[in-house]
């Protein structure tokens, strides 16, 4: 488990981990719906993360856990 | 046109790599790389923010020359105890040359190095109670002091001193802020994480002091992160800045104080320059404060230009027009220095090594020049370094992430630059083989080189070595060409 942080850019969401400074853009993210929003998420880089699913945060950046599932670190 | 081919380029690593044990040879592979533009991630080709191997030459430094040195040290009005053996502090002090307006000794601190001066004795029974003392003694002698921070060596992390514990105490009995910096020398990597550890910090005790507190705001306020004012650049930007119609709110931290770092949540906009430095409190406050961040580039008329423009968009016109004024001001003038310049200068290979923003930022102001930039690297660099680095240089050019001693030496004798950029560790070493040699970290003792005057610096800098006729009556002792030396026989 790590603290990661969501903002948005142009192209859609972007990730970012604080402890290996990996900031890349997210391909896809499981939920995106007001009431649900987390699962698993794609990174360009390969990586999948997974964020417990929640309601949507009233505003990014936002600071959430997330689990490493796969991909490069 | 880069100056040696994709497979030339390719062929000189695995030459330089050759040299070394199998296992050396393979982790220092991956720190090597072929720039490609098309790519999109540098995660694949290039690994970075890595230890760096025992027994090769390496320029980084420590996680306390990244806080003491680049985040802590500049803050003028804030006294940073360099708490632990002198010599850190000692070898630490003014050597980046932040320039500061102010009297020191009496509201300004930056050039004097305050240390406990850790013994034996501290080592055995701790250092806490000489601290506090320390600290007592810095109220009574420099009662204008806005602020301590303990910058931590390493002996201080090894013992378990509770630094935490005597800085509040302490702020407690001078009512002010003191801030203890876990920035122990052997954290991390390099000085990389001192610059995140310093942020952390400066999160956790100063940026929220003044939250509530009145504040007269403009919508068109700024603040300049990541400029530590090295020989005046910070002051070079926040000219122009202000010439468009904003208001620089605070710096940091080069010439910057503690009450412009409170005032920082009440901007509208962070202008971020050293991305590797800074990056971490701007999205710090882009979460608690929404205030959004933007990297810009004030090396080189294109790129300044590109920045102002970039830097207007987040404002209403007012300002768009203003940016507009600035770039057409200064314009006419730089195309004069370019004019000069250029026939001296076009043509000429560079290779940098640097840290932080300058390997992928100064691109464009040697481009400017007609200059080439055919290697570059970072000596602490992460991977969002790089994916931004690959955009700014062109193809099959060389990029090398913390390259050692041995490879940086065999990449110029092949590559045959005109010019190195690179630090004061390198840089009698190229003198020596008769390489042109400009020191970008202190800007060799000159500078602004940011903003359009620092332009007009950088050009002149860049000529005077790089034309200087001295490189061509040098040649090394051991060099003498043959016929000299068979003669000598004879």
């Amino acid at each position: 488990m790590a603290n990661i942080m969501i903002r948005r850019s142009a192209e859609g969401y972007v990730f970012y981990m604080p402890k290996r400074d990996i900031e890349d853009q997210i391909t896809s993210m499981e939920f995106d719906t007001p009431e649900k929003w987390g699962g698993e998420i794609k990174l360009k880089n390969g990586g999948c993360y997974f964020i417990e699913p929640q309601s949507a945060p009233e505003r990014l950046p936002y600071s959430v856990r997330a689990k490493r599932i796969d991909g490069v670190e | 046109m880069a100056a040696l081919t994709r497979e030339e380029t390719q062929a000189l690593i695995a030459e330089v790599l050759e040299v070394y044990p199998e296992k050396a040879k393979k982790d220092r592979a991956k720190h090597l790389m072929v720039n490609d533009k098309a790519l999109e991630s540098s995660k694949k080709c290039i690994t970075s923010n890595r230890k760096s191997l025992p027994g090769v030459m390496t320029m980084r430094g420590c996680a306390y020359a990244g806080s003491k040195g680049v985040v802590w040290g500049p803050i003028k009005d804030m006294i940073s105890i360099s708490h632990g053996p002198i010599g850190c502090g000692q070898y630490a002090r003014g050597g980046r040359r932040n320039y500061y307006v102010g009297t020191t000794g009496v509201d300004t601190f930056c050039e004097m190095n305050f240390t406990s001066d850790f013994q034996e004795k501290d080592i055995v029974f701790g250092g806490d109670k000489k601290l506090a003392k320390l600290m007592e003694e810095i109220e009574m002698l420099f009662p204008m002091n806005k602020g301590i921070s303990v910058q931590s060596e390493c002996p201080v992390g090894l013992i378990g001193d509770d630094i935490e514990a005597v800085s509040k105490k302490m702020a407690a009995q001078i009512n002010k802020p003191v801030v203890p910096v876990r920035c122990e020398g052997f954290r991390g990597v390099s000085q990389s994480l001192g610059h995140h550890i310093a942020n952390d910090s400066v999160r956790d005790w100063i940026l929220s002091n003044r939250d509530g507190q009145a504040f007269e705001k403009t919508p068109y306020d700024v603040a300049i992160l990541g400029d530590y004012n090295i020989g005046g650049d910070a002051w070079a930007s926040r000219i122009l800045l202000e010439e468009m119609g904003l208001r620089v709110v605070a710096q940091w931290s080069g010439d910057g104080t503690l009450a412009e770092m409170e005032n920082t949540p009440n901007v509208k906009l962070n202008l971020l320059h050293c991305y590797r430095s800074m990056n971490y409190i701007s999205r710090h406050m882009e979460e608690k404060y929404g205030i959004p961040w933007l990297e810009y580039n004030f090396f080189g008329p294109t790129k300044i230009a590109e920045s102002l423009r970039a830097i207007a968009s987040h404002f209403d016109d007012r300002i768009k027009e203003g940016a507009e004024r600035v770039i057409e001001r200064y314009t006419p003038e730089m195309n004069a220095v370019i004019a000069k310049f250029k026939p001296r200068l076009q043509g000429k290979k560079v290779m940098l090594y640097v840290g932080g923003l300058r390997p992928r930022h100064v691109v464009g102001a040697y481009e400017d020049l007609g200059m080439e930039v055919v290697g570059t690297g970072y000596e602490f660099a992460h991977n969002d370094d790089y994916d931004r680095t690959m955009k700014d240089m062109g193809d099959a050019t060389l990029i090398y992430d913390d390259v050692t001693g041995h490879e940086l030496d065999e990449f110029v004798k092949v590559m045959k630059p005109d010019l190195i950029g690179s630090g004061i560790k390198e840089k009698y070493v190229f003198h020596k083989m008769g390489v042109p040699f400009r020191q970008l970290h202190s800007w060799d003792y000159s500078g602004p080189y940011h903003g359009y005057d620092g332009f007009a610096i950088f050009a002149k800098d860049m000529d005077l070595t790089l034309n200087n006729p001295v490189w061509k009556m040098l040649k090394a002792p051991w060099l003498k060409d043959e016929a000299t030396a068979e003669k000598k026989v004879a």
